[in-house]
Order: C-alpha cells, then structure tokens, then sequence
C-alpha cells in the first residue's frame, strides 16, 4: 500500500486506507480521509459486503473502529451473513471496535403532520461513534429514507446537512446508494457526496457474472479510472486490478528440471526458470497432461509443493491415468505435498474460479501450479476476459515465485499456434505439441516454440509415452524426410541391414584380397626354387666346362711337350 | 413550554386501562419541538379528555433512547397505547393528520 507515497512538492490528499485487497492500490491509498464516499450500484453487487469489510478491516489492520448504520438488515442478519466471510462481528462489537445499529423505517408506520428535522438520526449517529470513538462510518443504504420519510424536500435539505456534519465530524464515511436509471443513484445522492464516487457493477455475459468496480470520480487524487474486477470469496472482497499491478516481480535465473531429461537438455540443460510461466499447448491427446504430471512428480521429488487445478478430469482419474505412463502421483497426495483440485469450469464464473485459485494458492503456498487445461475456461468467457483472468493469475504466481504450467488444447484444423484463449503472449516457455500422422499411425512430436531468456533446442523431437516414463527421441532425418514411430523404427532397421550388408561386403573383399596374395607369395616362392635349381644346374655346367676345358690344355701341353713345341706357344699358354 | 419541565409532564396521574400513553422526542428546545408539544397537548386535551400521559424524551439529554423507539425525525410522536404503535413526525401542526395518525379519526 502507498500509504505515504505523498509528493514533496504536492502533498497528497490525507487517505484512509481501505485493508482491502486491491482497492488501495487503484485508489492510491484508500478513501479520503474524513470526508464522505459514494458507493453505488445496483442489487447485489456487493455494496453491503464492500462497506462492511471498509469497517471490519479498519478495525482489523488499522486498529479504527467503526460504526456500521444499517437500514436494510438487522443487526442478527448482518452478524450471519458476514460470518460465512469469516468477519467475527460478534466478537468485534463485544470489543467495541465495531458498532452495528438498525435503523428501521416503516412508512405506512409514520404519518407526517408538518415539519421535522433528522436530529434523531445525527444524535443515533452521534451516539453510536461516541461509543466506540469510531473513525469510519457506513450508512446503508440511506436512500431507504426515502422510501420510509414523506416530503423528500425536507429530507434532501436534511441530507445535505447530515453529509455536512459527518465531515465536521471528520468521520471517514461510505455511503452506499442504489444505481439509478440512467444516473449513478436513484435519489441523486451523488449531488451531495461529490468527493469520491466508487461503482460496483454485476454483469452477466454468456450467463457468467462478473462483478466489476470503477472510481467513478475522486476529487484531488489520482486514481485507476478503468473497470476492475473483484471477487467476493470466502476470505472477503478483493479487487483485482491487472493495469496497476504492473511488471513488477522481481525475476531469477534460478531453474528447475522439466522431470524430463532430454526435455531439460533441449531447455538449455536445466529446465525450467522458476516462477516462469510455462505454456503446453497442442491437439488432443499429444501428451499435454503427461508433460504437467512430470513437471509435477519432479517437483515433489524435490519436495515441493505443488497445485495441480484440473478442469477436466477428476483427481483420481489422473493419478490412474497417469500410472500408465510411469508416474504416481498418489504418494505425493499422501505426503501432502501435492493437492489437485478438479471442477467443471462451468460450475461457477471466471472471477469465482479466480477467487479459488487465489484461496488454494494463498492456503497451500504451492511452488508449481498447473492448470488443466485453460482452454476448457473458453466455455465460461469471452477469449478477452479468460486472458484477463489468466494475466491476473500469472501474475500473481509470479509475484509470488510460483512456476505456472498451463495447458491448452488447440482444436483441430486450427492453426497450431493459435492458443484459445490468447495467453501466448505471456507465456515464457511454450512447447508445442503435434501429432504427425504418416503411414497409417499417429506419432506425438514436440518442439519449442519459445523460451525466453535461455537459449534453447530449435529440433523436433519425438515424444514417446510408455510404461517406462516420458521420452524424447530424435526423429529420423534422412533421404526419406522426417519419419516418427515405427516408420523411424523400420527405416532405421532397414538402414541397420543395409549396413551390414556394405560391412559383409567389405569384410569378403579384404578375404579375396588376403588369398590372393598368399597365393602370390606361393607363386613367388615355387620360381624363386626354381630359378635356384636351374641357377645350381648352370653353374654346375660352367664348372664342368672349366674342367674339361683345362683337362683339354694340359693334355694339349702334354701333347707340345712331347712334340717339342716352341716357347712361344709356351708363353701365349702362360 | 418554558415554565414546565420537558422530562416528565402529566395530565393524568392515573394509569389504568383506557389511558392513552404517548412518547414524544424532541432534541432540545427548538422552535419545532416547543410548537409540537403545544399542539399535542391541545389536540390531547380536545380529543382525549383526560385519559392520557404524554412522556417527552429529550434525545440530547439521553441520546441512547432514539434506538429503542427507532426515531430518526425530530420532532416524533409515538403512540405506545393503545396498541399498535403509531408514529407521527412533525411538528404535529396538522391537526387533521395527527388525529388519523392517532387513530382518532378514520382517513377520509
């Protein structure tokens, strides 16, 4: 709260804050402080509810007690219509922080016979704040005077005077009005209480209400001028302002692990960022669910917390279901660490199914919620308010550091990355999922669309769900295109025989090779012995010779000898 | 009005069966409150003889009675009895209309 966010130079108008949840945030602060508030609108808006909670959380949080006026309910009935929203009234007037008084007004009781005066109210009035020395004061609805007192002169006269007095008073007061046809109250009250005019409105489009809020006007204060939704929950009334949240969170580089391996490796190694929001969106039957339910089972192994909001399918259904594939959940439910809450979305509207996200997340303090799946919300609301609501919740998961995974089921014949309701945009991470129909069988196939802020795996992956858990696969990417399932599986089959053939093949060529050279070495060694023979025949032969050859000349010396040859035969002979 | 005491002003001691009893708020002496109470007390002592007792309550003297009777104008009348409660706002200077208010007259 901007309690005292006041400018140096302009000093803000004093406020007194509301201790509503949201409402100080778009009126910047509150109400102003000891003047009067217009509350206005039709039936069952919330006006009682909003003014009473103003008085309960004042005496609450900001220990200002209050006077409530009622001119509608009993005291008795207020008591049991406020405890359903856990306001102790009982137990806040017996400590006098709360003063509660019925005013009652009968017309065909009283007969008017002249002039009056409302001295009897500002002395109740005066009375009441004495008692307690309240600071807030609500009067509910003071336009049933007009209904219950004749001569509406005298009595606007009397108006005037009472808003007059309360802001001598200094009291900080809401006054609730019924809406008007085609003004802001049916009596014009808003002509006295000109400093600050708040709206409340129900509509109901696509028979869903929403209740919405609007400061209509506020005099010497900025204010949010849009229309807010708030909610009305168990907890009490809490407006919801999206515009004025802002993006403010505070982000980190923290990660936590998919509870799919490959998955976390396609994510940059490490998975998701916490407090990221994380979309899953694809046809039916893709595996949506699966990749939730893993997230789910890694976070609770690491022993978080985790909430899981099914729109579609009951608690045990998934847990069931979900065993199919490798993952129980069930444990988790035992150790209380998970809590899966399933309800048709039409069994209450948007803003409602808001306030029990909220009621679950604030109780259970969770670190992962997951919704499943938010397309099914489409049924309940227009595309522009589901967005609005799921802004509203990514927000709040992320101001709180809750990783959020949401599903969404893309209709077929759709283009793919349409998401129903709109949320792409803020989704950080968004896996994709398809179904790849080829040869007569449907194959599931993921891939990442987008992930901010980490750099991530632009391949398509096939996903494979089997007993063992969830897998990512690499598609086949070859010659014949990309091929899933047991195509994949057959060509890679074919591709391994192939294979093997080339290797048989190579194999039989290296046996040729090697026999033929063993066969040549043979040849080479039968000409070598050959050649060696033939070498010792020769060379016997030439000894042969030699010998003969000598034999010859010594028989032929012999022969000069015994003839007495001359020398010169002798010497040629040497 | 000035000389008598606002509190408590009888006409009638008695208290029994036919007596009419009537409350009357005012807050302070003002114009209004002084003119309602003379004219009560006429019209009480034209139509009502003397079985009457009329109680004035001065809320600025003891403000937490205006609950119990659920008065918000100033001045008031409440017819306590006979039964039923009736209420007559006002300075009570239509006397026609205070004596259909009181039951004294049917409404023409």
């Amino acid at each position: 709260m901007p309690k005292g966010k006041a400018n140096a130079l302009y000093p803000e108008l004093p406020k007194t804050p509301t201790g509503i949840q949201g409402f100080d945030d778009i009126s910047g602060g509150g109400l102003p402080k000891g003047r009067p508030t217009l509350l206005c609108g039709g039936a069952g808006c919330g006006k009682t509810i909003l003014a009473m909670e103003f008085l309960v959380q004042g005496a609450r949080q900001f220990n200002e007690p209050g006077v409530f006026m009622a001119f509608e309910e009993t005291e008795g009935e207020l008591e049991k219509n406020f405890s359903s929203l856990g306001f102790d009234i009982k137990g806040l007037i017996a400590s006098k922080r709360l003063h509660v008084e019925h005013i009652y007004v009968e017309r065909s009781e009283i007969e008017s016979t002249g002039e009056y005066d409302l001295d009897g109210l500002f002395i109740r009035i005066g009375h009441a704040v004495d008692s307690i020395g309240a600071k807030r004061i609500v009067l509910d609805t003071l336009e049933s005077l007009f209904a219950g007192l004749p001569n509406p002169l005298i009595l606007r006269a009397e108006l005037r005077r009472l808003f007059r007095w309360l802001k001598d008073k200094g009291l900080t007061a809401v006054i609730t009005a019924e809406k008007g046809d085609g003004t802001l109250t049916r009596h014009g009250l808003e002509e006295y209480v000109a400093d600050c005019v708040i709206m409340l409105d129900h509509r109901v489009s696509d028979q869903v209400s929403t209740r919405r809020l609007r400061v209509v006007k506020y005099r010497g204060s900025s204010h949010g001028t849009n229309e807010f939704p708030f909610l009305i929950d168990r907890r009490g009334v809490s407006v919801l302002p999206i515009t004025s949240l802002g993006l403010k969170y505070a982000t980190t580089t923290e990660r936590v692990s998919t509870g799919i391996p490959r998955l976390d490796s396609m994510l940059g190694g490490k998975g998701y960022y916490v407090g990221s929001s994380v979309l899953v969106s694809g046809t039916a039957g893709t595996g949506k669910t699966s990749i939730a339910s893993a997230f789910v089972n890694a976070a609770c192994l690491r022993r978080e917390k985790c909430l899981f909001f099914s729109f579609e399918e009951s608690g045990s259904q998934i847990i069931r279901n979900m065993r199919s594939v490798g993952i129980d959940l069930g444990p988790w439910i035992d150790k209380g660490l998970l809590q899966i809450h399933s309800e048709r979305p039409t069994i209450f509207g948007l803003e409602a199914h808001l306030a029990e996200l909220h009621l679950a997340i604030h109780d259970f303090k969770p670190k992962v919620v997951v919704l499943d799946p938010i397309s099914n919300l489409e049924s309940i609301g227009l595309e522009a308010d589901v967005k609005a609501m799921l802004t509203r919740l990514i927000d709040l998961l992320k101001m709180n550091r809750i990783t959020g995974l949401f599903t969404s089921l893309t209709p077929p014949g759709q283009s793919l990355e349409k998401t129903e309701v709109g949320i792409s945009s803020v989704a950080d991470t968004w896996l994709l999922l398809r179904d790849i129909e080829l040869s007569g069988e449907r194959n599931r196939a993921m891939y990442i669309l987008k992930s901010r802020g980490m750099a991530h795996s632009n391949q398509v992956r096939e996903f494979v769900l089997s007993d063992k858990g969830i897998d990512l696969v690499d598609v086949y990417v070859g010659s014949a295109g990309v091929l899933t399932g047991s195509a994949r599986a057959s060509q890679e089959a074919q591709e391994s025989v192939l294979e093997r053939q080339l290797q048989f093949e190579t194999e039989q060529k290296r046996l040729e090779l090697e026999s033929k050279r063993k066969l040549l070495g043979s040849q080479i060694a039968a000409l070598q012995a050959r050649f060696k023979s033939e070498e010792r025949a020769v060379l016997h032969l030439v000894k042969q010779e030699k010998k003969r050859q000598n034999d010859i000349a010594s028989g032929r010396r012999e022969m000069a000898r015994r003839r007495q040859a001359d020398k010169y035969e002798k010497r040629r002979e040497e | 009005m000035k000389a008598k005491p606002l509190s408590k002003l009888k006409s009638s001691a008695r208290t029994k069966q036919g007596v009419w009893e009537l409350r009357l708020y005012v807050a302070g002496q003002t114009p209004k409150s002084i003119a309602a109470f003379a004219n009560l007390k006429k019209i009480c002592g034209e139509h009502l003889e003397a079985k009457y007792h009329i109680e004035i309550v001065d809320l600025l003297k003891n403000p937490h009675l205006a609950a119990g009777d659920q008065i918000l104008a100033i001045p008031t009348l409440v017819r306590k009895l006979p039964p039923p409660l009736r209420k007559i706002i006002g300075d009570l200077s239509d006397t026609a209309r205070v004596l259909v208010g009181l039951d004294l007259r049917p409404k023409s």
